[in-house]
């Protein structure tokens, strides 16, 4: 059995912007895309992120796994910072953080062969093992994420998007990782894949004892495979919760938001809900605006929004929120 | 469970003995081929230049009269073929059509070298300056500028003296200095190429910043590589012909395309046939050169995916 109290992943006052021309002489502006992200992902669970589109969901999936680095924080795996690990040393690490992307197609390179594209980590990860033996891992992978063994010669454009996907998870898979970053797995398919790439990805974690951060910007999916849910607002955690929780009782007024904003299948429950929808713009990661940066956007907001930065507080029942009225606000759903 | 039916057995056997016969995936070069062949005017240049190919080098074997054997009898003469001049004489009385092949395969050689040495250079060198980029790229870029910008026949000058009369080594040094604008090509492809998710994918896989390059970045900069290749050969063949006007390239008894129609452009008039051999295999070549790069463009154009 899984201890799943332990702290697999710790994440500590991460911080990473980049630098943006503008112009030959002028000083670069900085785009703060993340901002002293706290938070642990524990063995055996999923995490689920979620955000609008540029809050900087993927370029944390990044960071976790050293394809940029931070400039601030540290990133701990099982208790060792892996943000300042000579290159090397990092590549070792690969083995057990591992990454699924958005796009399928565009993930395999379009001239090698499914085999190759899988085995791929394994000629860098794992070079003790022979190409017999590889191809050995190659098939058992093959069928692990439910693909024929005939497929072994293929190209990856000789298939439909839910079968690349599972080429991209197998070579996620190949290398035996312990975590693995699925950054919007399902976001490219079609809905009745998107189901059967959902319920792979859980029966693999079961199997194999994975441990998912799981980043999308759709809530219905996140919620079907996440325990414990983070939602980030412009680069800042807002609210972290169990699922549960961030759905039945929501604590920040952008996570309630969110939630209003999820569409409702049944046309006579959808127009009894009250609309609290987002109004206006998410703001730009080069200026953001004072105090909370969600004030802007919020219909809870008061003057004092503006002057402080809310604080990340600690609430009972291990969640976290970042609004200075969450005492004052009943956000439940329907009230 | 499984064990007790012996089901399991049986399907692994079955999943096996798929996998054994895996059927061969169609990969975007055999796509690309396929294509390519479609295209008639493409097909019929490979036909043609696979022709002159083989006559340039099997030819000479057939002929009575050897490129550099003067016929004392038969000079300055039209094509007479009682006589195995089927082509006519020059002034010195060789016979036309031995020196064209000859000539035809001189050229053709040193199009091969310089443009497989400047493919080469072109690759490894632009490819390492895209993937790195930042400073690594402006140095070595900056580099091929100043190359550009330096007057090229000054080079060919200097390699003539130190290579002297050997036109093979003369033109892999014409190779190091064509490689510039392949590295440019190369560089741009790399820089688009880098940003693909496939590459993230690789570095996640923990593959070393080589090892991305020559696995997963030149095998996808094909398309652009070959088009540009094909229309390099015609390139050097008409610098080949530029430097031999001038005296630079191949050296008597030896020939080139090029040579022989300096040698025949003036007399045109009163020899036409000096002229009409060497041009129209140069023509013909050229445009088959060129044909062949329009199809295979057109085959391995990423947009007709």
């Amino acid at each position: 059995m899984l201890d799943r109290t332990e702290d697999l992943l710790r994440i500590e006052n991460l911080s990473k912007s980049f630098s943006i021309s503008a112009g030959l002489f002028a000083k670069p502006l900085q785009l703060r895309a993340l901002q002293d992200i706290n938070f642990t992902v524990k063995r055996g669970e999923t995490l689920g992120i979620v955000g609008e589109s540029g809050c900087g969901k993927s370029t944390l999936g990044r960071c976790i796994l050293q394809l940029l680095t931070p400039d601030e924080g540290r990133v701990l795996w099982l208790g060792q910072d892996i943000s300042k690990l000579p290159a090397e040393e990092m590549r070792k690490k690969r083995r057990d953080l591992q990454i699924i992307f958005q796009d399928p197609l565009a993930s395999l390179n379009p001239r090698m062969t499914v085999g190759e594209i899988i085995a791929d980590p394994l000629r860098t990860l794992m070079p003790e093992i022979d190409a017999r033996g590889r191809r050995e891992r190659v098939l058992k992978t093959m069928e692990a994420v439910g693909l024929l063994p005939e497929m072994i010669n293929r190209y990856p454009h000789e298939f439909s998007g839910g079968q690349a996907q599972r080429i991209g998870i197998a070579r996620a898979l190949i290398s035996e990782p312990k975590l693995i970053v699925c950054d919007e797995p399902v976001s490219a398919l079609d809905v009745s894949i998107q189901a059967q790439i959902l319920n792979l990805l859980s029966d693999l974690k079961d199997q194999f004892g994975l441990t998912l951060i799981f980043i999308s910007h759709n809530l219905s999916v996140v919620r079907h495979v996440s325990d414990r849910i983070l939602v980030l607002y412009l680069g800042r955690v807002v609210e972290l919760a169990d699922g549960d929780d961030i759905y039945g009782d929501p604590r920040h007024p952008y996570t309630r938001a969110l939630l209003t904003a999820v569409p409702i299948p049944d046309p006579k429950r959808a127009r009894q809900r009250t609309i609290d929808g987002l109004v206006g713009e998410i703001p730009s990661p080069i200026n953001q605006p004072s105090g909370c940066t969600f004030r802007t956007r919020c219909r809870y907001a008061q003057l004092r929004c503006a002057e402080v930065r809310p604080p990340l507080e600690n609430l009972p029942g291990e969640r976290l929120v970042a609004c200075i009225r969450w005492q004052e606000l009943d956000l439940k759903p329907g009230a | 469970m499984a064990g007790i039916t012996g089901k399991d057995a049986a399907l692994t056997a079955y999943a096996d003995a798929l996998a054994a016969q895996a059927p061969k995936g169609r990969s975007l070069t055999q796509d690309a081929l396929r294509r390519l062949f479609n295209n008639k005017a493409a097909l019929l240049s490979i036909f043609v230049l696979t022709a002159i190919v083989l006559f340039a080098y099997i030819g000479p074997y057939l002929l009575p009269w050897a490129y550099d054997k003067i016929d004392w009898a038969g000079i300055r003469k039209p094509p007479d073929w009682a006589k195995g001049h089927y082509f006519g004489t020059d002034q010195n009385g060789r016979d036309m059509l031995a020196r064209t092949l000859q000539g035809t395969q001189m050229s053709l050689l040193v199009a091969a070298v310089a443009t497989g040495v400047s493919v080469v250079i072109g690759i490894i060198y632009g490819a390492i300056a895209g993937y790195f980029g930042g400073r690594i790229d402006a140095v070595m870029m900056r580099f091929v500028d100043i190359m550009y910008a330096l007057p090229y026949i000054l080079f060919v000058i200097i390699l003539v003296v130190i290579f002297g009369r050997s036109p093979v080594l003369l033109f892999v040094g014409i190779g190091c200095l064509e490689w510039l604008t392949m590295a440019r090509i190369v560089r741009g492809q790399t820089l688009s190429i880098k940003q693909r998710e496939f590459i993230e994918a690789a570095k996640a896989g923990g593959a070393r910043p080589f090892t991305i390059i020559f696995r997963h970045i030149v095998p996808n900069l094909t398309g652009p590589v070959v088009i540009y290749a094909t229309l390099t050969i015609p390139e050097i063949i008409i610098t080949e012909s530029f430097l031999s006007y001038l005296g630079l390239g191949v050296q008597e008894p030896q020939t080139s395309l090029g040579t022989l129609i300096s040698f025949g452009a003036p007399v045109a008039e009163a020899l036409p046939w000096m002229l009409y051999t060497p041009a129209a295999i140069l023509v013909t070549m050229l445009l088959c050169f060129s044909y062949l790069g329009d199809g295979l463009r057109d085959a391995l154009d990423p947009k007709d995916r």
